[in-house]
């Protein structure tokens, strides 16, 4: 196994300039993903995530078919499936979960059958359901890099309005907000932030990079502000030393990534200070309702 | 001028007519109980108020202008089940939700706001519990802090959509006092309930409703049981009847 050192001078080796680059955006990507995902676990929304990660595969597809820039194509598919399903659900005989049942599975066998199309295609399939730190273009660093802030800005910019939609959205309504319109937003931001997601760790893995450390960081604290920094925390911690053991260890980059995170959530899960296993073993339970006097101590 | 105005207003949702011809108007001061049996469109005349559900036909007044312009003006509780208790938030960033509106677009909170919400969590005294994790509330913190949500923007109309479901009698009480007080401060209560004695007691005025409005008066005006047996479809000898002393 390489020392974390040998691992930093492969990083400066011009010869492995691949690495640095995955490195670069592996962490750029769980950054953000961190971020958007605290929305998506609040909202109980992993099955949206789950949807729109599949759906952004025909996408791929078609890009890779035309040559034409994956991230970008990804980002079209993702954003039109997270349409779909916004204005389908508005639909009240469907459930929302049906929905998404039925988008998600057609847009991913339209990507298999799109990309079965490209003469040896195999290989490209596997890298695409999978993941690669290999053959990253230099411009999707940049597009990455943008998209990412951007995404970052537009959450910083909606943050109160998303709040009070995910709290209580007969409230949120009857005060005028626009909750179509922000779901919308959500989901195409939710759709973004796996696409850029997706070249390292693969697109059958990439909801774990949105879901497990925002997971975790609700497990950490009670305080939305700090779940939003730890998330992020622990997904660019968990894509460093999971692409550092990937490398070292020969590994597939995007499994160990994901499974340093698991890790992480089961380690929260155990020791978390309120709402951990131990915590909960060594203290009775929270009651729901306080059976103590009606005015439960505001009197002081 | 009334607070509300409610004028011949009828409601379809999926094709059915849930409302017809309601017509109803609430005076500031007025603590007026909405009282009807389940699917007898207390919420649905709430939501329609509200804005929330499209409106067939009528008239919706708030101190004589339409919702759009007067929305700041009116506060709402939804039921207790509407919002997410497992969020990571805190009492006082909860209520400051309910700004979101008035704060507006791309604004961060105001010292203002930060002060509207202090003065709201005092009028239901839970001031003392400002930071604490919402999901650590008992049932009747819990009602206070939605309640504390729609009096930071100072309505002139408060309405309440069953607050006292799964409550114990004390909150109930704590409750039922504060909504007369923000009455009788001059702000028109709305509150839909099943609990019928309480609304007696406490309500200035009851509308009981099943479809259209059954009746609506001062409770001591409401002792005839025909007016009851038709608002709850109940026969003459139920004991809903007697518990309320009207035969």
């Amino acid at each position: 196994m390489l020392s974390p050192f040998d691992f930093i001078e492969d990083l400066l080796n011009p010869d492995l300039r691949f690495l640095p680059k995955a490195l670069l955006v592996s962490m750029m990507a769980s950054l953000v993903a961190g971020v958007i995902g605290s929305y998506v676990v609040l909202r109980g929304m992993a099955f949206i995530g789950d949807a729109v990660a599949h759906a952004v595969f025909p996408g791929l597809a078609v890009a890779f078919v035309v040559q034409g820039n994956l991230v970008l194509g990804g980002a079209v598919a993702g954003v039109a499936t997270a349409i779909l399903v916004a204005v389908f659900s508005q639909h009240r005989r469907l459930k929302e979960d049906s929905i998404i049942g039925v988008f998600f599975v057609g847009a991913f066998a339209l990507g298999i059958v799109i990309i079965s199309r490209a003469p040896g295609y195999s290989g490209s399939l596997q890298q695409f359901l999978f993941g690669s730190i290999t053959g990253i273009p230099d411009e999707d660093v940049i597009v990455v890099a943008v998209m990412g802030a951007i995404l970052l800005l537009v959450a910083f910019l909606l943050h109160k309005e998303f709040v009070a939609v995910t709290l209580d959205r007969e409230m949120a309504r009857s005060t005028g907000l626009p909750v179509f319109a922000l779901d919308l937003v959500l989901y195409i931001m939710v759709a973004i932030a796996i696409v850029i997601s997706i070249q390292t760790i693969g697109n059958i893995l990439v909801l774990a990079l949105l879901i497990t450390p925002a997971a975790a960081a609700r497990l950490l604290t009670d305080r939305l502000g700090v779940m939003m920094l730890v998330a992020p925390v622990i997904g660019t911690g968990s894509a460093l030393v999971g692409l550092y053991l990937s490398w070292s260890l020969d590994l597939p980059a995007g499994g160990t990534v994901v499974l340093v995170a698991t890790a992480v959530f089961l380690l929260a899960w155990l020791l978390a200070p309120r709402h951990g296993w131990l915590a909960r073993r060594a203290r009775p339970a929270l009651r729901e309702e306080d059976p103590v006097a009606p005015s439960g101590g505001s009197a002081a | 001028m009334s607070v509300l105005d409610v004028k011949e207003l009828s409601v379809r949702l999926g094709g059915r007519r849930v409302l017809h011809d309601v017509s109803l108007s609430v005076e500031a001061g007025d603590f007026l109980g909405l009282i009807g049996p389940n699917g007898a469109g207390k919420t649905t005349l709430m939501r329609a108020i509200l804005g929330t559900v499209r409106v067939e036909t009528g008239e919706i007044r708030i101190e004589g202008e339409r919702l759009d312009r007067a929305r700041a003006r009116v506060g709402y509780v939804p039921q207790r089940t509407e919002f997410a208790w497992d969020f990571p938030i805190s009492v006082e960033e909860t209520v400051l939700t309910g700004l979101v509106r008035r704060i507006g677009w791309l604004r961060r909170p105001r010292h203002a706001d930060y002060e509207a919400v202090a003065e709201a969590l005092e009028r239901v005294r839970m001031l003392d519990l400002a930071e604490r994790p919402v999901g650590e509330l008992s049932g009747g913190q819990r009602q206070r802090v939605l309640v504390a949500r729609a009096l930071a923007l100072q309505p002139r109309l408060l309405m309440l959509d069953e607050p006292f479901t799964g409550l114990d009698m004390p909150s109930q009480e704590v409750l039922l006092e504060l909504f007369s007080h923000l009455a009788s401060e001059g702000r028109a209560v709305v509150m839909s309930t099943h609990d019928l004695l309480g609304a007696m007691h406490q309500c200035s005025r009851l509308c009981l409703v099943n479809r259209t409005v059954v009746a609506d008066g001062r409770p001591a005006e409401l002792k005839s049981p025909d007016i009851w047996m038709s608002a709850f479809h109940v026969p003459a000898d139920n004991p809903l009847l007697r518990m309320l002393e009207v035969v």
